[in-house]
């Protein structure tokens, strides 16, 4: 024994073990996210147990469990709780009954020892509602204007009838509000501006003023028609309503105009789950998020973090590849060069937040402040640019990101063999075409590598972000109808930033924690899949000038 | 027949030249496009450091004055003594005080009197005192030879007409134009003290007769008619004030009563039974021989501040003591002026205050940040009079020959100090000198206090408990990877691990505060048992393995697989560590280990604690040491390793002595950029820990970091204010600190990649 620790074997197995340690470290990791991102979009059986709680009292109990740990018994004593057995620790369900409005909580933690006569009744139903989180209980009647038009089983097919109707005009409803309207008050508003800049520039053209007048009635009037439309589709939109029995045995009445999607969990067979499974996972990346962010889609978080990311690339690739070019290909190579490399590499080194203190000094309130000043006195005190917005995180993200790319560059334009730029002057070429010709073209893959990572660094960043534009909730996206279609100045809605938010600062951190798993995955995925593209190009681009080298 | 052919040889030279021309002139174009690119790119980069720098310098400005005019007002009334200056919010417009009951309103950058007005005193009466309320409050009294008293606001109107702007002054009489009876016997009132508000007004008062009297009147609202108001008038003689008495205040909140002599005899009384005030304490000499000069209250009226004959300036307020007593305290001194101090004027809303000597000179000084700005001579003579503007942009002073000075102030953060930001401050209402950060708070007239000392502490504390995690994990981790391990193996396990570092920080950082930090809470004892049973389960493990399984079985698993092998079992250790903590938290700690430490250890628990952001950013931070002390350590040449191994060394001894002396300033550098990355982390440490920052090395506690306190303050930090530069600051030293660890790191590397090549 005392020799086989001398020999330094035992180290070598705890080193060993060290990696074993960190690769399950990410394991678990990934896993965990993985198992609990995807779970978020499948239909749980819905339970319905006689339970009895800790005064006592015995009621039904219907919802579904969303979470199992395991409590010390000593805890769930110190509670109150007397407990069957003599373990040492007990499960514990976190089982979402739902009915937020009827029952004044979502959540509650049962034991299992306490549930008796479990069973999943076929015929209960979940509903998704615009307001107050889920429904669970059992379709009773469906009613138009108040009046019973289906009971018992033709209620299914009536109420499926009628959702379908109510969807669809909820659709219409949200055209005329969000787009239509939207953009009348958008030209709207551009009039005022307008109105306030020859104010201030002191022009009294008549013409222009009434111009603007003008305009301004007949948008009125389009305004007015819209509105008539809407006014017209609302009573539609409320008439019809169904009753249900949730879980204390009271009848509770949900209009149709609230409700989202109805589905019978228990009753539903591998392929029903299967075809709902992905109809959640569509609703997930192409909607609105629904009740302060813990519902419904993530589509403007995507949306803005790929708008980003897509502008950053724009501003970080041509700015890193000539610092790169000036580094490797025309700067005399010397001290300060070296000093510069050292500098260049540091720089991916410093916090990311202090990108975000400088982007908010220097872009937002500096560069932003002074851009309002000339270029949009009429929207003062309001600030245009001098407000975050998409374009100071983007710039502050190229800022971020400029190291990654200059290095990754300059590798490539390291690896281009030298005889390949000696043959190409040779035969006559300026050093531009040399470069522009020959070596650019063959360190494109350089670029590509650290473009990539660049994005992969940029789409999960977050800390600057918080600083300069990120918001909980964009009313609208950077990009959308409404000249001049993109809209730099806008805050924007972002995946790390959301995983923050609703995780961190939402009122119902347990109703939207599977939410922000099934984010995280997303973002985990994305980023992934960047990062092995990187990896994968820059070994192909090794494979290559490991046989022109040769 | 050779004329076209020369011409066209001709013409295809010219264009051949030509087209060499514009590809010259485009290559030069390219080099200068390129270069100006290249360092404009650079520059711009060397901008942040330089911006940090632009917005944190003005902190450290000295305080500078400037004067803008000096006039006499008219008429300068001879014989006529000013009792009192002040100015309006936007120093336009100054008020001047008389001894005969004048009072002028007048611009302060000309001196044109805008309105006069005389004080409505009864006949056969004269001003025999005056005393001024908190500067804010605008309230003057004048004490009056039939023992009577008048209070008097000045107020301004502010209206616009044309878009510019037009004040208004004029007196208002809150409690009425009647003078107020303050001592009943009628005697002149020799010194005047007075604080008032909607509610309260309270006087102090020395009689000739040498008493001391406090009035107090309430504002009560009529039952019927909610603008009528009625006065309750309360007064008393109170007993126990120094003799000669020449100094009286009463605080912002009518809760005590200061009285002093020339010669440092003070006195305080408790008035917070307005009936029936009661002698606080009694000091016999606060200064030490000198003679009390001036003695004025602080911007929120608990500070007292008190020049004296030496030109020093002392602050005291009440701290409690161990039995829960308050006692009058001295704080701080500040450096001395060199003649008497004459006069302390104090801020409205900052504990900032100025002071002016009898030799002419005046100074500027911040209490919290025990910072004295400026001391400079404002004119040949020595000011009688002094008023700061509101908001602390202006001065007006009057000197002794009856000159009126008005001057520019340029002081806009005060509160800065080395000492305010890095040392222990004794902070108003605080028993010790302590560090805080506390940046903003409801009221007005707040003492920020902006220790960095806490933050720094904080994310110094948060990067060693990450170390904790990732240092051993990254680097024994490193050191198999590059020397034992197969290397099929290796070119699966360092992709997978530094994929990890390209994990966003707020994933981590979200599981860790979401998922981490319950589960650690309940299994408690698991994970302190964790750290025992891993490496003796591992080591026991491989003592079996290596010793007590068949060759037969164990050739099959070829060498260097160690760490496949260990897989299942770390797996299982970890489960079995996790499986038994209940039993473990029943037999040790009566079932609940987190009420266990609290109630016998006294330690207090958070569940968002340093443990949790240890893991979390430990993990953060495993890929980034890990991948670059791998490179180092698989870098050392090959043939040192063959020549210590053909020497008879095992690959332990060839480890520890050939390879990892080789590597080591690599793994150095691996460890300070690991380090420069903890430091800097932002999202893990503001999800995983409570961001209080306090100052506790306690594993069971969190913390607050520069980086978390940057993302939670900035948003909400007025631009160009103390709060916000103060912000930039934090950043800047996060900057420097990752740059130094950074810097030492690189300097290191490229050292090794040298040897490696000499080698």
């Amino acid at each position: 024994m005392i020799k086989w620790f001398r020999s330094g074997s035992p180290w070598v197995w705890l080193s060993a073990a060290a990696v074993s340690i960190s690769i399950l470290l990410v394991v678990t990791l990934l896993g965990l996210i993985t198992a609990r991102g995807l779970v978020f979009f499948w239909p749980k059986d819905v339970l319905q147990a006689e339970y009895q709680d800790l005064a006592g009292n015995n009621y039904r109990l219907i919802g579904e469990i969303q979470d199992t740990e395991e409590v010390p018994a000593a805890r769930l004593r110190e509670s109150g709780i007397e407990l069957p057995g003599n373990e040492y620790s007990y499960t514990r369900y976190l089982i979402k009954t739902g009915n937020r409005d009827a029952l004044g909580m979502d959540f509650r933690l049962v034991l299992p020892d306490f549930l008796t006569n479990i069973e999943h009744p076929p015929e209960l139903m979940v509903v998704e509602r615009r307001e107050w989180g889920n429904l669970y209980g059992y379709l009773k009647e469906v009613k138009e204007n108040g009046q019973v038009v289906a009971e018992g089983e033709a209620a299914v097919t009536e109420l499926r009838k009628r959702l379908k109707r109510a969807l669809e005009l909820h659709g219409r409803i949200k055209h005329i509000e969000k787009d239509l309207i939207g953009a009348i008050n958008y030209k709207l508003e551009q009039l005022r501006l307008e109105e306030r800049r020859l104010e201030l520039d002191n022009n009294d053209d008549p013409a222009k003023r009434a111009a603007i007048t003008a305009q301004r009635a007949e948008l009125q009037i389009e305004y007015e028609a819209l509105q008539r439309q809407r006014n017209e589709l609302f009573p539609q939109f409320n008439r019809d309503s169904f009753s249900a029995e949730i879980m204390d045995g009271r009848i509770i009445e949900v209009p149709l105009s609230k409700v989202v999607r109805f589905y019978f969990p228990n009753a539903m067979g591998v392929g029903g789950k299967i075809s709902h499974y992905f109809s959640k996972l569509w609703e997930f990346v192409s909607d609105e998020p629904r009740e302060a962010n813990t519902e419904g889609g993530i589509f403007p978080a995507i949306f803005g973090t790929v708008m980003m990311v897509l502008l950053m690339s724009v501003l970080v690739t041509p700015a890193g590849v000539v610092a790169a070019v000036y580094l490797r290909e025309y700067a005399k190579q010397g001290f300060v060069v070296r000093l510069i490399r050292i500098a260049v590499n540091n720089l991916a080194g410093v916090p990311s937040i202090v990108y975000g203190v400088f982007g908010l000094g220097f872009f937002v309130y500096f560069l932003g402040g002074n851009i309002d000043a000339l270029f949009y006195p009429e929207a003062q005190p309001t600030p245009t640019f001098g407000t975050p917005g998409i374009l100071w995180s983007s710039i502050t993200l190229a800022l971020l990101t400029l190291p990654v790319v200059i290095v990754a560059t300059e590798e490539g334009l390291a690896r281009v063999p030298r005889s390949i730029r000696e043959g190409s002057l040779a035969l006559g070429a300026t050093k531009a075409e040399t470069l522009w010709r020959t070596v650019l073209p063959m360190a494109s893959p350089a670029m590509m590598t650290g473009l990539i990572l660049a994005v992969a660094r940029a789409a999960g960043e977050v800390a600057p972000l918080m600083l300069v534009g990120v918001v909980k909730l964009a009313p609208s996206l950077p990009l959308d109808g409404n000249a001049p279609y993109l809209h730099l100045d806008r805050k924007f809605m972002h995946l790390g930033f959301h995983i923050y938010d609703v995780g961190f600062q939402s009122p119902n951190v347990e109703a939207a924690r599977p939410l922000v798993y099934a984010t995280a995955l997303l973002l985990v995925v994305v980023i992934i899949v960047l990062n092995l593209a990187a990896i994968s190009i820059r070994n192909r681009l090794r494979e290559k000038y490991r046989s022109l080298e040769s | 027949m050779a004329t076209p052919g020369n011409k066209s040889a001709a013409a295809s030279l010219t264009e051949t030249l030509l087209r060499q021309r514009t590809r010259i002139l485009k290559d030069i174009v390219a080099r200068y496009a390129i270069t100006i690119g290249g360092i404009g790119v650079i520059m711009a980069v060397v901008l942040i450091f330089f911006y940090l720098l632009f917005v944190v310098v003005p902190l450290f400005k000295p305080a500078s004055i400037e004067e803008v005019a000096s006039y006499q007002l008219t008429p300068p009334g001879i014989g006529d003594r000013t009792l009192h200056l002040a100015m309006e919010e936007q120093a336009e417009i100054g008020v001047r005080f008389t001894h005969s009951g004048l009072v002028q309103f007048f611009f302060t950058h000309s001196g044109a009197v805008i309105s006069e007005h005389s004080i409505p005193l009864p006949p056969d009466t004269t001003i025999t005192s005056f005393a001024s309320g908190a500067p804010h409050t605008a309230i003057v009294a004048f004490g009056l030879s039939d023992g009577s008293a008048i209070l008097v606001r000045h107020v301004y109107r502010v209206t616009f007409s044309n878009n510019k702007r037009v004040i208004t002054p004029r007196l208002d009489y809150p409690l009425g134009d009647d003078p107020l009876v303050i001592d009943t016997a009628s005697r002149p009132l020799r010194l005047l003290a007075i604080q008032s508000n909607e509610e309260q007004t309270s006087f102090g008062a020395v009689t000739e007769d040498n008493r001391l009297l406090f009035t107090h009147f309430a504002t009560e609202e009529s039952f019927l008619d909610e603008d009528e108001e009625t006065l309750v008038r309360t007064g008393t003689e109170l007993e126990g004030f120094p003799e000669n008495t020449r100094y009286l205040l009463i605080d912002e909140d009518q809760q005590h009563l200061y009285t002093a002599n020339k010669d440092g005899a003070l006195s305080i009384f408790n008035l917070s039974d307005k009936e029936q005030p009661d002698l606080d304490q009694r000091l016999p000499s606060v200064t030490e021989g000198a003679k009390i000069t001036a003695m004025k209250l602080l911007a929120g009226g608990i500070s007292l501040m008190i020049g004296n004959s030496d030109g020093r300036i002392s602050q005291w307020f009440p701290v409690r003591d161990e039995s829960g007593k308050f006692v009058f305290t001295r704080i701080r001194d500040f450096e001395a002026q060199e003649a008497p101090i004459t006069i302390l004027t104090p801020e409205f809303n900052r504990k900032g205050f100025l002071a002016a000597d009898s030799s002419g000179k005046l100074g500027v000084y911040h209490a919290t940040a025990h910072r004295t700005l400026m001391v400079e001579e404002v004119g040949k003579n020595s000011l009688n009079q002094l008023a700061i503007a509101p908001r602390a942009n202006a001065l007006l002073g009057e000197d002794s020959n009856g000159h009126i000075h008005f001057l520019r102030i340029e002081n806009e953060h005060p509160e800065i100090s080395f000492s305010s930001l890095w040392g222990k401050v004794w902070y108003e209402s605080y028993s010790e000198p302590e560090y805080i950060w506390q940046s903003s708070s409801a009221s007005d007239i707040f003492e920020p206090k902006l220790s960095l000392t806490p933050i720094t502490f904080g994310t110094l504390k948060a990067a060693f408990y990450a170390m904790l995690v990732a240092l051993p994990l990254a680097v024994l981790g490193a050191i198999f990877t590059a020397q034992f391990m197969a290397p099929r193996m290796r070119r699966i396990v360092k992709p997978t691990i530094e994929i990890m570092e390209a994990l966003p920080t707020v994933i981590i950082g979200f599981l860790a505060g979401l998922w981490l930090a319950p589960v650690l809470e309940t299994h408690l004892p698991g994970t302190f048992a964790l750290l025992v049973i891993m490496p003796v389960g591992i080591l026991l493990f491989a003592f079996v393995w290596t010793h007590l399984i068949p060759d037969a079985i164990r050739h099959k698993v070829p060498d260097s697989w160690e760490a496949a092998l260990l897989l299942p079992v770390v797996l299982f250790l970890g489960w079995f560590s996790f499986a038994i903590s209940p039993a473990l938290e029943n037999l040790l700690f009566d079932g609940n280990m987190v009420q266990w430490l609290t109630h016998e250890m006294g330690i207090s628990f958070d569940q968002r604690n340093s443990l949790v952001v240890g893991i979390a950013m430990g993990f953060a931070v495993i890929p980034t040491i890990f991948s670059m002390a791998e490179d180092a350590l698989f870098g050392v040449p090959k043939h040192l390793i063959r020549g210590s191994l053909a020497l008879g060394a095992t690959p332990w001894q060839t480890l520890t002595r050939v390879i990892l002396l080789t590597a080591s300033p690599g793994i150095f550098a691996a460890v300070m950029i690991g380090l420069g990355r903890a430091v800097g982390e932002t999202m893990i440490v503001l999800m995983a820990t409570g961001n209080t920052p306090i100052m506790d090395f306690s594993i069971f506690q969190g913390m607050r970091t520069l980086s978390a306190n940057i993302a939670v303050e900035m948003p909400e930090a007025e631009v160009a204010s103390t709060h916000y530069r103060v912000l930039f600051l934090a950043a800047l030293v996060l900057f420097v600190l990752t740059f130094i660890f950074n810097t030492l790191a690189e300097v290191v590397r490229q050292r090794l990649r040298k040897k490696y090549s000499s080698l």
